[in-house]
């Protein structure tokens, strides 16, 4: 324990150390939380990406706080439950009741502000409606900030049904605008004739239902996709990045951590074995790490996720396996080789100590200080082979990461369709992590190997 | 294990100087045969890997029935013949498309023959893949990929090694200067592995300023006459390089700045500069040349890193080489093509290790060949 507080004390001199604990803090603070607020089986239904979870985003949003940056604000997106929400006006113009029907006709109007500079993405009503044989029947109309009163359709309802206003193609060649919604948003006075311009003011939306039928009702939810969305935006698959940023955390502190601590604990193990019992067992460890160094690491790693399987579990065993026999255990070896012969180990063994104990009471300790800016440093490495394995598809398909989201853009030609926001996010999280251990771990290097100190 | 060898080579040192060419043929043969022996284990295992232990043998069967039956479906006679006679003729077809592929005889005396081919570097036939000319040789299509991996690497390599050698030179000296603290603070950037930066640069140059190409080495249409194709190769090559050249930077500078320093506070070194001799010379004969070893480790680790390739880096600049291959026949299960280019791998690693003993005795008159167990 004091071992560790001298450590900490002594690293409080070199800042970036500092800058590093901080952020590693930090980015435990922000794991923990995570996996406090949305637990595991939350976040991956959540990714999963079902209609249920998603269809009030819009596609490829861009965070909403960008807005901030923008003169003329990007559209947020809304979403009204007729049912449930107080905004909605309620008027029933008609009734008429005869002994076994009843037709009720009822206006529906919501308004809402626009004093955006762009058009909506997509307006969706999705109709809910009871009924036992005859269809309740709805009029949708707009009317604009300009007095214009647009009648938009006029259907039959289906018990569940949806209606999209860009996927109207009828609607879009009566308006006559590259699609229904700018049609409909458009101002009729543009600043430039020949681009369509927002009519920014208030909207308000009229459903006018028919029901024929006593008990029939009809219902709506009307959700407006803007262009930003929530803190992080969202994907292709309209999933809020947020889920995956903030999931992205635990795995990655996760997978770099538990193959840096395994990689060096069972290689350091490994190599003192082989030093103290000699013979074939030393032999044996040596020529293994021959064999590995001789194996191309990646291809390997990219074979067994293409052939068995993609579980993170398995890439992190496979990752630490591949690890353990590499160059560090040539270099632990040679430090244990000097110690094996030390006065204490030779007192250890006149008061008859076992060979298990010599082995990790009496090498093992000895070498730890060594082996400490090594796994630190070595963290970084594993975070991003996580996020290397994710671009190269080879990703775990259940889980939410960092290195999901930046192959995701990639593939989706983020950077091509300038959707940035979709691969600099993830990025610089990554960036934060691999920095924050590669400061504390050069930091550390440092401090255990004072030779390489500045003064 | 050390002293034991040790021991009988000083004294047969003693006894006549001839025999030291009896001792390095001694152990640059053993050394040989070991090293050979772990490439066959190397080689055989990525073979067993590539191959899922036989498990692939099964997919590619079902995959040959399956195509089988569609491809017949379209065929008017077969669709014509009588129920007995189509089976024949379908398990016939299908014998023959395992002869094809070599899936009539059991895995593991395949497996052998593979290992057997690749050692002696028959590297065979691909069995999905095929070279952009159309070759299916194995050879033909990773020497088709070999130009422009070697292009990619060996510019980023030759930069990195000859630049970072140098700055570590001139820092080494000035310890406690203000660049010397700036690439000690910088030398944590290069945990970002080498697509990290290329995305970046991509974002940067290509979607931002549209300067430079997104990927690929060629644009298209290509152009026609050879200087203008040499200058669009060179365009698409910048960013590519300049992501594995800023990626490993600052922590190959920081490494090498630490190893001069340790040699440049040698008591020889301080001895040196009393005497007053010219810096050039320090450096050239008391700080370079003991540590001309290490240089020439690293020199002969970047020439098979060139040859191997970077695979994701290639896979998201979609540059055209070895490492982009090896991707592409692992999601093919084009296990000729996996192996072949695992056993050049092999090769060259082991090699190179073996003559990097014989480098080391050339270089540093200390260390004797087979004098220690290494």
């Amino acid at each position: 324990m004091r071992g560790i507080k001298k450590v900490f004390k002594e690293l409080k001199h070199f800042p970036t150390a500092v800058v590093g604990l901080v952020l590693i803090s930090l980015l435990f603070i922000m794991a923990i939380t995570t996996m406090v607020v949305i637990p595991y089986s939350e976040a991956k239904i959540l990714w999963r990406g079902d209609e249920a979870t998603t269809y009030k985003n819009p596609i490829n949003a861009r965070p909403a706080w960008t807005n901030i940056f923008r003169e003329e604000k990007w559209p947020e997106s809304f979403a009204v439950k007729f049912s449930e929400s107080d905004d909605v006006i309620y008027t029933v113009i008609d009734k008429e009741e005869n002994e076994n029907t009843e037709k009720i006709t009822t206006k529906m109007s919501y308004s809402f502000d626009y004093n955006y500079g762009e058009f909506p993405q997509e307006i969706l009503i999705y109709f809910d409606s009871d009924f036992v044989k005859s269809k309740p029947f709805v009029e949708i109309r707009l009317l604009t900030p300009e007095g214009r009163d647009i009648k938009i359709i006029s259907k039959g309802l289906r018990p569940e049904e949806t209606y999209r206003f860009n996927q109207d193609m009828k609607l879009e060649s009566k308006l006559g605008e590259k699609t229904s919604l700018i049609g409909l948003f458009a101002t009729l006075n543009p600043k430039t004739p020949e681009e369509p311009e927002v009519a920014k003011g208030t909207y308000t939306l009229t459903l006018t239902s028919q029901t024929f039928e006593a008990g029939s009702s009809v219902d709506a939810e009307v959700v407006l996709h803007g262009l930003v969305y929530g803190f992080a935006g969202t994907d292709h698959r309209r999933r809020d990045l947020m889920t995956a940023l903030l999931w992205g955390a635990p795995i990655a502190l996760l997978f770099g951590m538990v193959a840096s601590i395994g990689v060096s604990v069972l290689s350091m193990v490994i190599s003192a074995m082989g030093v103290w019992f000699g013979g074939w067992v030393d032999a044996l460890i040596q020529r293994i790490t021959e064999v590995n160094m001789l194996l191309p690491f990646l291809a390997i790693l990219v074979m067994i996720g293409t052939f068995y399987s993609k579980s993170i579990w398995t890439m992190l065993g496979v990752t630490i396996l591949l690890s353990i026999f590499t160059a560090a255990i040539k270099t632990y070896r040679a430090t244990f080789m000097q110690m094996r012969n030390a006065a204490y180990i030779e007192a250890a063994l006149t008061y008859g100590a076992s060979n298990s104990r010599i082995v990790f009471r009496y090498l093992i300790p000895r070498i730890i200080p060594l082996l400490i800016p090594g796994l630190v440093l070595s963290i970084p490495g594993f975070v991003f082979l996580e996020a290397s394995l994710n671009v190269l598809g080879l990703g775990d398909p259940v889980l939410p990461t960092w290195g999901k989201v930046i192959s995701d853009a990639y593939y989706q030609a983020a950077l091509y369709n300038g959707n940035f926001y979709w691969i600099i996010q993830p990025a610089i999280l990554l960036m934060i992590t691999g920095l924050a251990f590669a400061m504390v771990g050069f930091s550390l290097d440092r401090l255990f190997n004072p030779r390489l100190r500045e003064q | 294990m050390g002293e034991k060898v040790q021991t009988p080579t000083k004294i047969v040192k003693k006894k006549t100087k001839d025999t030291a060419f009896a001792r390095v043929a001694k152990y640059s043969s053993l050394r040989l045969l070991s090293l050979f022996i772990t490439v066959i284990i190397g080689v055989y295992l990525t073979i067993m890997i590539a191959n899922m232990g036989g498990y692939v043998d099964k997919i590619m069967k079902g995959q040959i029935r399956e195509k089988l039956i569609v491809s017949l479906r379209e065929d008017p006679n077969y669709q014509l013949m009588e129920p007995t006679a189509k089976a024949t003729y379908f398990e016939a077809r299908v014998i023959n498309e395992e002869k094809r592929l070599g899936l009539d005889q059991p895995f593991m005396i395949r497996s052998f023959r593979f290992l057997y081919n690749a050692i002696r570097l028959d590297l065979g036939q691909a069995q999905f893949m095929t070279s952009d000319a159309g070759s299916r040789s194995v050879k033909l299509i990773i020497l088709e990929r070999l130009p422009s991996t070697l292009l990619l690497m060996g510019t980023a390599n030759f930069v990195l090694f000859f630049a970072t050698i140098a700055l570590a030179l001139v820092l080494s000296r000035k310890y406690g200067s203000f660049w010397d603290k700036f690439f000690i603070t910088a030398s944590p950037l290069s945990a970002m592995p080498s697509w990290f930066y290329g995305i970046f640069l991509i974002m940067i140059f290509a979607a931002v300023f549209k300067i430079l190409p997104f990927g690929g080495m060629i644009g298209s249409p290509p152009p026609e006459t050879t200087g203008q194709y040499i200058v669009d190769v060179l365009i698409h090559l910048i960013l590519p390089a300049a992501s594995l050249i800023i990626s490993a930077f600052p922590a190959r500078v920081y490494n090498w700045r630490t190893f001069f320093m340790i040699y440049s506070s040698e008591d020889y070194v301080e001895m040196a500069k009393a005497k007053g001799l010219s810096d050039k010379t320090i450096r050239n004969r008391y700080i370079l040349r003991p540590t001309l070893p290490m240089i020439i480790t690293s020199f002969s680790l970047m020439i098979i890193a060139m040859w191997t390739g970077a695979i994701i880096t290639e896979t998201v600049f979609l540059w055209p080489g070895i490492g982009r291959l090896i991707f592409q026949a692992v999601g093919m299960s084009d296990t000729a093509v996996i192996v072949g280019t695992t056993i050049i791998y092999a090769y060259m690693l082991a090699f190179t290790v073996f003559f990097l003993d014989f480098a080391y005795a050339l270089v540093d008159p200390r260390v004797k060949i087979g004098s220690s167990s290494s």
